[in-house]
């Protein structure tokens, strides 16, 4: 049990002034341009809430707020269940098993922008490989710089390949911690593949999973560089998400004071869906 | 049975495909590139490798990167340590908020702090220095080292701290010498997700640097635009990124697996 001890706060201070200092400080900036107007010379002008007003009320933001949710509803839908199937399949031991892992991390390793501009170059018509195969071979008519639905696709491959090891990873390492007795009795009692799964694997993997859910809903709600560099948010405006707007308001159109408050109402938005995901799925260990 | 071994294998197929790409794209001259399509490079050349370790500003990018991911990764594990600790063991006043509060601070969209940090850092006279990049990265990737050495702190029973004692060790002393080894699979993979994540983070590093500690990701973008588009270039230093971290993971491969099933992250 943890005992009661007030001193641990001075374990806890480094951190609470190294994040304190790189998050409230920039946070209370951002407060700061939200109510207010500027026009350049530092002049500022008290506005109180009409930026939050207009942001919530502007097409535009919800337009990008429904891609946002889309892209990250579908890379969540796609990546978590095979992540799980690729872990499930993985051997428990032996000498591959490191090669596999250093393999599969490989694409997490890569800077953001870098692995936007290879799969910029990788998905080209005519130069791709990609692009070349599907156009080719295949003889899909394919062009993420013309056909808005092959930009989402591309954008979601990419992400697929980029994330969908950090699942794995982490069920994995959940799928080693069960000892063999488990398996053992359930093969004694004649159960299922899929009751092997259900009753036995799946919760081990629960806390694992819990992570690895939150991870990628956080890290996907907030993507930036990635689809910036392989499409620049368009073809128009249909790979625009979120954060790629936000930044056009910010520092392409310099209109600090709708940006600052649209960055607060993102901010809340994540934190709500970060909030809810980890009580419904901690849920459980309460009772 | 042995048919299931084609999922992971078809797999990692898929992930290496577009690093083959990258990494034949740089063996090719830009022209053969643009030129059209060939699965193996034609013209094989080593000039782009050979741009960039002769011209300084490419190598240095390179250099510039390691020391504030290296730095970044020291800090971050270093002060993670005794919070960690006191997480997994103590109960004190506020303690589950302000867990909860540096998990919030993951979730603040980088781009929404560009600005005001490169604001802040102006303020406090390190702007374009290894340290404010070090300093900005320890925001993400503090709360996600505590996270996961908590994991792994909280697996460790409590009898060895007090066993310690018995045996008439200093705190300092038995956090050094007998906790941290206890726990060092903990520390390689929290070190690991810092380097990751503190390399392959782009927008603050650029954000916050100017000319002296540019990453090498910014030289490439600014390459992109003024040079036109030396693709040949550009991949051969892609490729060149991809090689820091794979070290990295080689020497924590063992305990990426073996350490998130024993901590109970």
């Amino acid at each position: 049990m943890k005992t009661e001890n007030q001193k641990a706060w001075f374990f806890v201070l480094p951190v609470l002034i190294l994040v304190a200092f790189n998050a409230l400080i920039p946070m209370m900036t951002v407060v700061n341009y939200s109510v207010q107007e500027t026009f350049g010379n530092n002049q500022f002008f008290w506005e109180g809430l009409t930026w939050f007003e207009q942001i919530l009320r502007s097409e535009r933001f919800h337009a990008a707020l429904g891609r946002q949710f889309l892209f990250t509803g579908l890379i969540l839908a796609i990546e978590v269940p095979l992540g799980i199937a690729i872990a499930l399949s993985m051997p428990r031991s032996g000498p591959w098993v490191p090669v596999c892992l250093v393999l599969m991390a490989l694409p997490m390793l890569i800077p953001w922008n870098v692995v936007g501009a290879m799969w910029n170059i990788f998905a080209l018509p005519d130069i791709g490989l990609l692009g070349y195969f599907v156009n080719h071979t295949l003889g899909i008519d394919y062009d993420m710089t013309q056909n808005p639905l092959a930009a989402w696709v591309t954008i979601i491959t990419m992400d697929v390949w980029h994330w969908t090891s950090l699942v794995v990873l982490l069920s994995y390492a959940g799928l080693v911690s069960i000892p063999d007795a488990y398996y053992q009795a359930a093969k004694i009692d004649g159960a299922s593949n899929w009751s092997v799964f259900r009753y036995i694997q799946l919760p081990k993997m629960k806390n694992v999973l819990t992570i690895a859910i939150l991870l990628r809903f956080m890290d996907s709600f907030n993507i930036y560089t990635e689809p910036f560099v392989l499409t620049g948010g368009g073809p128009g405006n249909s790979t625009t998400l979120l954060s790629i707007d936000l930044v056009k308001i910010a520092l392409g159109q310099f209109d600090l004071g709708p940006a600052a408050a649209m960055s607060l109402i993102y901010f809340a938005i994540t934190l709500f869906v970060s909030w809810l995901f980890y009580t419904l799925m901690t849920k459980d260990d309460l009772n | 049975m042995k048919l299931r071994f084609i999922v992971p294998l078809v797999y990692i197929l898929f992930l290496m495909l577009p690093i083959y790409w990258l990494v034949a794209m740089s063996f090719k001259t830009t022209n053969e590139i643009l030129a059209g399509f060939s699965l193996f490079p034609q013209t094989f050349t080593l000039d782009a490798y050979k741009t960039i370790f002769t011209d300084p500003t490419w190598y240095w990018g390179y250099i510039n990167s390691i020391i504030y991911v290296s730095l970044n990764t020291v800090i971050s594990v270093a002060v993670a340590l005794p919070a960690a600790y006191a997480f997994s063991r103590y109960r004190f006043l506020g303690d589950k908020q302000l867990f909860f509060w540096l998990l919030t601070n993951r979730m603040a969209p980088a781009a929404v702090f560009a600005l005001p940090f490169f604001q802040l850092y102006s303020a406090v006279g390190i702007f374009d220095t290894h340290l404010a990049v070090a300093l900005a990265h320890c925001l993400f990737n503090i709360p996600l080292a505590v996270w996961i050495l908590e994991g792994f702190m909280g697996g460790v029973p409590k009898e060895l701290d007090e066993t310690a004692y018995v045996d008439g060790y200093s705190f300092p002393r038995f956090f050094v010498s007998i906790f941290i080894p206890t726990i060092k699979a903990g520390v390689g993979v929290a070190a690991f997700f810092c380097f990751m994540f503190s390399w392959v983070e782009l927008l603050l590093a650029k954000t916050l640097t100017a000319v002296e500690a540019k990453p090498i990701a910014a030289t490439m973008t600014k390459t992109a635009s003024s040079a036109g588009y030396e693709l040949g270039l550009l991949a051969a230093a892609g490729t060149l990124t991809i090689i820091p971290g794979a070290i990295v993971i080689y020497f924590v491969r063992n305990y990426i697996a073996k350490g998130f099933a024993m901590g109970r992250v």
